[in-house]
């Protein structure tokens, strides 16, 4: 199969999933009558919504070419991390070490991407950020909670740039047999992510009854987990026809993603609740903020990123 | 009108700004909406924050010295947000309030910032007394506090950059208005409202 080819099947196999995700949605809503099932039916169909405009704004930022696609992942930084700061107590301390890493960072990080310095885009957040933003902060001789305020700013620029920013640093990975079809990769690991929260809430849905971390995150239930992560790396090994890898390498990379992803909503989540909130933000309607929707890919992109690296770049 | 809706566009973009209100608004009545100020984007964040309906007669106070600076903010403050200027250091003699009192009369919903100056703390200092000469004067103007969250975080005094950070507008009900009502105890009662919001 082409380039083309494969990809317009993806999207059309995408489109075709979510036009029945709608009218299931719509079939559920004439049924709903009791308030909690109305309210329910509302969320999802919320959210089947946000699943258009998200494949919409991803399958335009294909057709414009790989630098759109690092483009739209700086802005999903962006709101990320406006996310995370937010729910974040920092001082005016802090305001020129923030100040760095939303308007010097983000672009730069997306830059190196851009530009294919593998070298620089691993380095600059572990190495340069990690010591110039204290050094920054601390000019500013706000002694007070000054290792939280540091701890906590380290640790959403980690999430929000370092960690996001993996996923399209697929783009600039050189694998066997694989030259100029990376963006299918990219493609490849939101799917089965996304593929994997989606059918964990479907199966938790349906069957849950016990909760696998009933303190970090209600929803989250052992029979959710199981069948939808199954299920989603089943979907993963089936789509191997759109990677460099073959149906059982596809089927362990898939497994690899599921799992991260499932624990990057738990640590979310957790973070969440130690800065006592419910969702992230407000940004994508059904869906919480952008933070809620992206939590899996931060845990799941870097993993990802260097497993495909170390064993299939030329 | 473009000005304030490219500012709004930047600033919805930047800090979110989103309304919360307490409860649904009666826009055909005439308001002094009133708030705590921390930042230099706190007038335009409200007028963001209002439906667009309400917007066309709102007219915000703001400070000559600053926003009547040079010829830029001065285009700015009267062309794009339809401001008031007030002096804040007025020769003797002469009533701060007045340009004020003369928009208010003639119609205009205003907004204000009862403490005078932007502080740096999440909630407000204590309110000037000119507040309670506008609701003195206007007793059948509503008075609504505004509670402006996180624009301290994003832009702080001394700041010239805002951050990122959302921002949340919190519109309150109209305060009761209580006839012979005095002055400590009326501002002590408005500024509360504010406090009440912010929680």
């Amino acid at each position: 199969m082409t380039l083309d080819a494969k990809f317009l099947w993806f999207f059309a196999a995408i489109a075709g999933l979510l036009a029945l995700a709608s009218i299931i949605g719509w079939l559920l809503a004439k049924r709903a009558t009791s308030e909690s099932a109305v309210a329910t039916v509302e969320n999802l169909n919320q959210r089947v919504n946000a699943w258009w405009g998200m494949v919409i704004i991803f399958f335009i930022s294909y057709q414009l070419g790989g630098n759109a696609t690092v483009v739209l992942f700086s802005f999903i930084s962006l709101f990320a991390l406006r996310e995370f700061i937010t729910l974040t107590p920092t001082t005016l301390g802090d305001h020129n070490a923030l100040f760095s890493a939303f308007f010097i960072l983000i672009p730069l990080q997306y830059i190196l991407i851009g530009t294919h310095w593998y070298s620089m885009f691993t380095l600059l957040i572990p190495v340069y950020a990690f010591l110039l933003l204290p050094a920054i902060a601390v000019l500013s001789q706000d002694t007070e909670a000054f290792l939280e305020r540091t701890a906590k700013i380290q640790w959403g620029v980690m999430i929000c740039i370092y960690c996001i920013s993996h996923a399209p640093a697929l783009l600039l990975l050189d694998l066997e047999g694989f030259k100029g079809q990376n963006a299918l990769l990219l493609f490849y690991l939101v799917f089965v992510v996304q593929m994997s929260d989606v059918l964990q809430y479907v199966f938790g849905k349906l069957f849950g009854k016990h909760k696998v971390a009933p303190l970090v995150s209600p929803s989250k239930t052992v029979e959710g987990l199981l069948g939808g992560g199954l299920s989603a790396t089943l979907i993963g090994g089936a789509m191997f026809w759109m990677t460099p890898f073959n149906f059982w390498q596809s089927l362990l990379m898939s497994a690899v993603i599921v799992v991260m992803g499932f624990l990057g909503g738990l640590v979310m989540s957790a973070i969440k609740r130690s800065l006592s909130a419910k969702d992230w933000g407000t940004m994508i309607k059904g869906h919480g903020g952008m933070l809620d929707r992206m939590d899996s890919i931060c845990f799941a992109a870097p993993i990802f990123f260097h497993m495909t690296r170390y064993f299939f770049s030329v | 009108m473009w000005i304030s809706n490219a500012l709004i566009a930047v600033l919805r973009f930047l800090i979110g700004v989103t309304a919360r209100w307490e409860g649904p608004p009666d826009l055909t009545r005439q308001r002094i909406y009133y708030a705590n100020h921390t930042s230099h984007m706190d007038t335009l964040a409200i007028i963001a924050a209002l439906p667009r309906e309400a917007r066309l007669n709102v007219k915000p106070v703001a400070a000559a010295d600053y926003w009547g600076k040079n010829r830029f903010l001065r285009y700015i403050s009267q062309q794009g947000l339809n401001a008031v200027l007030i002096e804040r250091n007025p020769a003797p003699g002469q009533n701060v309030l007045e340009p004020i009192f003369d928009v208010v009369r003639a119609g205009h919903s205003i907004i204000i910032f009862p403490e005078g100056t932007r502080s740096n703390q999440a909630l407000p200092a204590a309110f000037k007394s000119g507040i309670f000469r506008l609701a003195e004067t206007f007793p059948d103007v509503d008075l609504v506090p505004i509670y402006l969250e996180n624009l301290h975080r994003s832009m702080p005094k001394g700041k010239h950059v805002p951050l990122p950070i959302i921002c949340t507008i919190r519109i309150g009900n109209p305060i009761p208005r209580m006839a012979g009502e005095d002055k400590a105890a009326f501002l002590e009662r408005a500024r509360d409202a504010i406090v009440r919001l912010s929680t």
